[in-house]
């Protein structure tokens, strides 16, 4: 067993782990944050994905061990300081970007990584990069419309209805 | 303008905001204090004796509560299928035993053998390593026409043979169609494969079985679409736990596309070793579990035969089918080739004469069940892709074809048992052509070309039995169980409304679109009205939410029940307003007696009735709510026309899609933009289906897709935006929205829509490939075209 510490969703937390406990589990098991979501078990469907010192990972392939002295962002850690939707989170709402929620939050969190690097995607650079993100609801229309409204770009332009 | 509040607006989803924060309650985010894990030892082979299944060592590893095998649950009954087929011969179909654990033999690879409880999931895991397993493999059944040959190794050792029946449908007008197609000018015939699927939604099956000693009651928590069923299936016929001693609870569930919708072992094992180990006891689904014991989809193999006459007219079709059961009956499995195929043959032309046979097959593979559509995907794709064939044979435009034989009056018996009461083809098929652009299609062909790419179109059309289903049919067909739905409306005292549905979302937004039909009844804000869902402790009664159902079936219920609350609400006006009830108007949340301008507003009749002060006690109970159960007169027909447009590498034969049109008439909408959802999600799924997925098992029934590594789901870049439009609306005319269901639209119009374009593509450059079955992939499509 081994002890680690990090910072979630700005708070200081600690737990003792299995060297073989995934962070997933981890966030899921020990913090109560279940948000996370585990979709599968080959690091295929992204519903684990969260930010790791500002990087999007997915979360069932990386240790908790390995996660010591990171910072560590969740889906729960995604809203508004007011707890309002934030740009990304209320762009999902406005534009039914989702529909059984399950694969939502790793699509959120991959969405504001994609965004943070690439402020303006095209609609071609947002479906490569949701290459790591399963969806079996929405088809991924209304996803990547979302993304692509939540970049503040002229949606109709871009976007068939 | 677009209307923003009740039937009709597109209203923002209230579910949403959970989801969206990570606040959503999946039953895998439920833990129950002193709760216990279950891992299942799983059968590696697909078929064996097992001579012994040795837990000694096992039951030592660190934390290990107990061990269960199939003997602890040999005096338990197995878990039912709810429908019985009575085949051509009059003879009832072949039922076999299925144990919660496997007892004797094991039939498929996932077969799940021994259930090991232990105090984490990862010891249990761990102790399940320690199983010693004595089998004597056999040889498998795997291809559905082996299976049933003299000869064939039995899945099933006290059945006759593999063939669960033999279906004709309908059976009296075999001959006639036999002849008709030996008269006929010109026949086309198709041999065509309809791809094993799986349903894959994200989130794995759950269940968690708690038990309270104190009172003797059982709650399971589990990822169903229905709860009621399964409170039904397992409390019956299972466990013998009666109603009242028995909970189930579906909270948020992660999707279902019909594989949650059956009763599983895993949710019976839960459920009895809660009590058994006096601890909740949880069970998560890896993927790869779910991959091997979730129900597959779809996996016929068909003939199908078109006649026509001289002028093109269709005069019959004729189709032989096998469909595979798996290893044993899944909930609904056999009535999905039967039932919800064979009535859907007629499709949207008016051919006088049809018949089905359907043999369905017992092999070493998962059990085959619902997955959205359920039989209407394959009637569709057989029938449309024959039509384009004899389109081409012909020389004809496929879309003049089609339009040629189109159904043009209603409502209209089909020579396949139904009566669709409404549709308008012609109109669904203008308004395709106009969104899909079809007429520049020739420019755009030119533009590929000029790529080095091949461009093809590929158009089809649908038509669906939805809002499943009237009981007594249902019955007289061999359902074990009513398909009605139920709803209470729980008006509060301050006029704020809870209804209890018998219906349950998992992604299809009902607790944004069912309180806009309450809304538009009553004419108060929609955020008065929430509904309560998935807790069999709750809702009255419900069939759940499967077969685009929900609106039609359970929304009927829940208008029914809400008329009743009017009524009285009415009576309660008229006495705080001193009128007969028959004046009383009520409009945007106030009672109105007609003409004048006395009125008293909703929250101040409900108030009354909770605090009858001035209340006629006398003639009346106070308080305000009521239940309607609800039992369809007929299903509803949702049907539409769908375009697809394909580029085609011939260098590498890969298929990109270019462009997908829909033009759907779902007769009228409560949510506009839930309802555009259902129709990409859908497809989402027919595009997986036509050119991605395949479940692959080998000769020895080995489950070769058994990942995400191996099964190719859809991905964002593997498809487009899709254009799509349901203003062709032709109301249903039996129910009191005259709504007709929307959930399996996509997914059972798109697969031809694909195949068509594909094969317009090959043969605009020279290639005159007749048929690649699905899924089309490069590998499939670079060989047709160098074969």
């Amino acid at each position: 067993m081994t002890q680690v510490r990090m910072t979630v969703n700005g708070k200081a937390v600690s737990g003792t782990v299995e060297g073989r406990t995934l962070l997933a589990e981890f966030l899921r098991t020990d913090l109560h944050l279940t948000g996370t979501h585990i979709g599968c078990d080959t690091s295929q469907c992204g519903a684990c994905v969260v930010h790791v010192d500002g990087k999007a990972v997915k979360s069932c392939s990386m240790f908790a061990a390995e996660a010591d002295g990171a910072e560590i962002r969740t889906i729960e850690g995604m809203a508004n300081k007011d707890g309002s939707l934030s740009v990304i989170q209320q762009a999902f709402q406005d534009h039914h970007g989702l529909q059984c929620g399950f694969c939502t939050p790793g699509m959120v969190m991959s969405a504001a990584a994609l965004l943070k690097d690439n402020p303006k995607p095209t609609e071609h650079e947002v479906r490569t990069y949701l290459e790591g993100n399963i969806c079996r609801c929405t088809g991924y229309h209304n996803i990547v419309k979302a993304i692509l409204a939540a970049s503040g770009q002229d949606l109709p332009a871009m976007a068939a209805e | 303008m677009p209307k923003d509040h009740g039937i009709g607006a597109s209203s923002k989803r209230r579910e949403d905001v959970r989801f969206l924060t990570g606040k959503g309650n999946y039953t895998d985010d439920i833990n129950i204090y002193g709760q216990a894990y279950v891992y299942f030892l799983r059968s590696d082979v697909a078929h064996a004796i097992l001579n012994k299944v040795d837990t000694a060592a096992a039951s030592e590893m660190p934390g290990v509560v107990q061990i269960f095998t199939g003997a602890d649950f040999a005096v338990i009954g197995g878990l039912p299928c709810g429908w019985q087929i009575t085949d051509r011969f009059g003879q009832v179909m072949q039922e076999p035993k299925h144990p919660v654990l496997a007892h004797g033999k094991v039939r498929h690879v996932g077969d799940p053998i021994a259930a090991v409880v232990a105090d984490t999931y990862a010891q249990a895991r761990d102790a399940a390593e320690a199983i010693v397993l004595d089998l004597t493999e056999l040889p498998a059944v795997v291809n559905m026409k082996d299976a049933v040959k003299e000869g064939a190794p039995k899945v099933h050792d006290d059945l006759t043979s593999n063939l669960c029946y033999d279906w004709g449908f309908v059976e009296d007008n075999k001959a006639a169609v036999d002849a008709a197609i030996k008269s006929a000018a010109h026949v086309t015939t198709l041999e065509l494969v309809n791809n094993r699927l799986i349903a894959n939604p994200m989130e794995p099956r759950v269940a968690v079985g708690d038990y309270s000693a104190a009172n003797g009651e059982h709650t399971l928590y589990t990822t169903s679409q229905n709860p009621h069923v399964i409170r039904l299936l397992m409390g019956a016929f299972v466990l013998g736990i009666p109603e009242h001693k028995l909970r189930v609870v579906a909270p948020d569930v992660g999707g279902g596309f019909g594989t949650k919708i059956f009763h599983y072992a895993e949710e019976a094992f839960c459920t009895f070793a809660a009590k058994a180990v006096g601890r909740p006891v949880k069970w998560t689904a890896s993927r790869s579990e779910a991959f091997m014991s979730d129900a597959h989809g779809r996996d016929h193999v068909t003939k199908i035969e078109l006649a026509l006459d001289k002028d093109n007219n269709f005069t019959a079709v004729r189709t032989e089918t096998y469909a595979n059961m798996g290893a044993y009956l899944s909930t609904f499995a056999p009535s999905v080739p039967t039932w919800l195929h064979g009535t859907l043959m007629a499709g949207n032309y008016k051919t006088p004469l049809v018949y089905v046979n359907v043999k369905a097959v017992f092999t070493n593979t998962v059990p085959v069940d619902a997955y959205r559509g359920a039989g209407r995907p394959e009637a569709t794709y057989q029938l449309e892709r024959v039509i384009d064939m004899a389109a081409r044979e012909l020389g004809v435009d496929p879309i003049a074809l089609r339009r040629q034989n189109f159904i043009t009056e209603f409502p209209y018996a089909t020579p396949v048992a139904v009566e669709y009461d409404t549709g308008d083809y012609v109109a669904t098929m203008d308004k395709l052509e106009e969104i899909g652009d079809l007429a520049g299609f020739a420019a755009r062909r030119k533009a590929s070309e000029a790529k080095g790419l091949l461009r093809g179109l590929g158009v089809n059309c649908y038509i669906e039995a939805c809002g499943i289903a009237p009981s007594n049919l249902v019955g007289q067909l061999g359902a074990r169980a009513g398909l009605y739905d139920a709803a209470t409306v729980r008006v509060n005292a301050t006029g704020s409304i809870s209804v209890m549905v018998g219906a349950h979302s998992h992604g299809q937004g009902h607790e944004t679109s069912f309180p806009q039909v309450i809304a538009s009844m009553i004419g108060i804000p929609e955020d008065q009205i929430d509904i309560v869902h998935g807790d069999s402790s709750k809702i009255p009664f419900g069939m759940g939410t499967y077969g685009s159902r929900s609106i039609a079936v359970c929304g009927s219920a829940m208008v029914r029940a809400a008329e009743k609350v009017i009524r009285k609400a009415k009576k309660i006006a008229a006495h705080l307003l001193e009128a007969s009830d028959a004046d009383i108007e009520l409009k945007d949340g106030k009672f109105t007696v007609a003409g004048t301008d006395k009125s008293v507003d909703w929250a101040g009749v409900t108030l009354a009735a909770y605090v009858p002060h001035n209340y006629p006690l006398a003639d009346m109970e106070p308080g305000l709510e009521e239940t309607a159960f609800y039992d369809p007169a007929n299903f509803t027909y949702p049907s539409g026309a769908y375009a697809c447009e394909v580029e085609v590498d011939p260098d590498t034969g890969k298929v990109t899609i270019e462009r997908f049109s829909a033009a759907d008439d779902f007769g009228n909408i409560i949510n506009p933009m839930i309802v555009s959802g259902q129709v990409h999600g859908g497809i989402g799924q027919g595009i997986g289906q036509a050119l991605l997925e395949a479940c692959v098992y080998d000769e020895n029934g080995q489950l070769q897709s058994a990942s995400y590594m191996d099964y190719a789901m859809p991905r964002a870049d593997d498809v487009p935006f899709y254009t799509v439009d349901h203003s062709c609306a032709t109301p249903c005319t039996h129910n009191p929205l005259g709504v007709k269901g929307c959930g399996e639209a996509g997914a059972i119009g798109s697969p031809p829509a694909v195949v068509n374009a594909v094969i317009d593509a090959l043969h605009s450059g020279g290639r005159k490939i007749a048929h690649i079955d699905m899924p089309l992939s490069p590998a499939r499509v670079w060989a047709a075209m160098n074969q």
